[in-house]
């Protein structure tokens, strides 16, 4: 389904993916975690070109980043974004947020694609808010629109960039909660997260990097509880530590 | 002691009462073609303006400074004695029976407004934090259909303050088309000021048609931003 071949990048001196090998398959949930600055927001930005890649191949659902004549707008039409910052349209209500792609892109009717739109809202509890505006809900509410605006265009892969990052605590576990619903579901989901308890239910892998490199790639139990490389260790004992002792 | 006799009834009756309404008719048929011409022509400047085509840019920006640069009263003329010159005879033929003084001075104002508007709406855009275009590219949105349903519309909405100014600048600055015999407000207060010698009867109604004209401008735009925009909701 995503299949990276040597893949490198670099912000002007920096080298920000340096020789990525991965294969994610149809229906997997892999977790891409590491330190900030380890590469891993890059690397999802690259599965639909928010960030193009320098060297290396990488085929998005058949189709080949690499290749010029490929119609990006078409591959993202295909894969669903969900960002840190939600970004959803503030101009719009919830429900035009929703349905503005279908309308334009699929060229949907606009009745069909509000009614699919209203089922989204529903799974993602959020059917009474169809004509609010985005800046009267709260941040795990926008979130849960972002994931229903995602799914509106019927993508084949969900992207999650730290979609809980800049939520408040009290927030975070009902944007979870639908993200491991759409992972029961069989989506294609790649997430950038650090919500470990997320990884360790739903995840059928994790991958960790630092310095744009992959370091260690295993089923999350492995990489919970014997972690082979010393920065993931690392990196496990200091996301762990404030839980522990209290 | 005064030697002026007031005689406001000359303006509000007869025949230069008629000639006053027929001024204020061109005045609002030019500043409302002129004002929306401008308004799009602004956008599509705009957008030019932020092309990823490097000539494109230069095109918009190249616009921008002549336009901005160069007196409106010189640009009237232009349109008016300067093409007028070049164009084909059966073009200029047809103009004549269609009133070309009016589409000069219209095409004057809108080409000068546009740039004016241009500049706006590009601060009003650069203001939309990127990440909006970010999540309208990766929804699918080519560019262009980005900035016509994602970006504009905000742009247009913070952009709207300034945008009220250029309307209302487009107002008054109509009344230079009289200098091409376009017979709008001013022109036909100089005209019942030449029969009459009514000067300031008629120049006081002139007065007060361009100051109510811009007072409808701004109520108008600023009920549009409230009741079909909702600027407000999103607070």
């Amino acid at each position: 389904m995503i299949i990276f071949k040597g893949v490198h990048k670099w912000f002007k001196a920096l080298h920000v993916l340096n020789d990525i090998n991965l294969h994610v398959t149809p229906g997997e949930v892999l977790v891409v975690c590491g330190p900030s600055g380890s590469g891993k927001s890059t690397l999802i930005r690259t599965i639909n070109q928010l960030e193009p890649i320098n060297e290396g191949s990488l085929i998005v659902d058949g189709m080949d980043l690499s290749d010029k004549k490929t119609d990006i707008n078409k591959l993202r039409a295909e894969v669903g974004f969900v960002f840190q910052q939600f970004n959803l349209y503030p101009h719009l209500s919830v429900i035009n947020n929703i349905t503005l792609a279908p309308i334009k892109i699929r060229n949907t009717p606009k009745k069909e694609a509000e009614e699919q739109a209203m089922v989204l809202l529903t799974r993602v509890g959020l059917a009474e808010k169809r004509d609010a505006y985005p800046l009267q809900l709260s941040g795990g509410q926008q979130q849960r629109v972002a994931i229903a605006r995602g799914l509106a265009m019927k993508p084949r892969i969900m992207l999650f960039d730290e979609p809980t990052s800049a939520l408040d605590p009290e927030m975070i576990g009902e944007v979870l909660e639908v993200m491991k619903d759409l992972a029961r579901s069989g989506m294609t989901m790649v997430v950038v997260t650090h919500e470990m308890g997320f990884a360790r239910e739903v995840a059928h892998r994790v991958v960790f990097m630092d310095y744009g490199v992959i370091l260690e790639e295993a089923p999350p139990e492995d990489f919970f509880l014997r972690p082979r490389h010393e920065r993931a260790q690392q990196f496990l004992r200091q996301l762990l530590t404030p839980m522990q002792g209290h | 002691m005064l030697n002026y006799t007031f005689d406001w009834s000359i303006i509000t009756s007869g025949q230069y009462f008629d000639w006053l309404l027929a001024g204020l008719i061109t005045t609002l048929k030019l500043s409302a073609i002129s004002i929306v011409l401008a308004f799009l022509l602004g956008l599509l400047i705009a957008v030019m303006r932020m092309a990823h085509s490097k000539p494109v840019r230069w095109f918009a920006l190249a616009y921008l400074e002549f336009f901005r640069n160069t007196p409106l009263l010189v640009q009237i003329f232009f349109w008016y004695f300067g093409s007028y010159k070049i164009l084909p005879v059966f073009i200029n033929d047809w103009l004549n029976k269609t009133g070309f003084e009016f589409a000069a001075a219209a095409i004057a104002l809108t080409i000068y407004t546009s740039a004016f508007i241009a500049e706006d709406i590009r601060s009003g855009v650069l203001s939309i934090p990127k990440e909006q275009m970010e999540a309208a590219r990766s929804a699918g949105f080519s560019y262009l259909r980005s900035m016509q349903y994602i970006i504009l519309p905000q742009a247009v909405r913070i952009t709207i303050p300034p945008l009220v100014n250029q309307f209302l600048n487009l107002a008054k600055n109509s009344s230079l088309a009289m200098t091409i015999g376009v017979m709008e407000m001013t022109y036909q207060a100089r005209q019942v000021e030449s029969y009459s010698f009514k000067g300031f009867e008629a120049f006081t109604a002139a007065t007060v048609v361009y100051l109510v004209l811009s007072i409808v401008i701004t109520a108008l735009v600023n009920l549009y931003n409230e009741k079909v925009l909702n600027v407000h909701k999103a607070a």
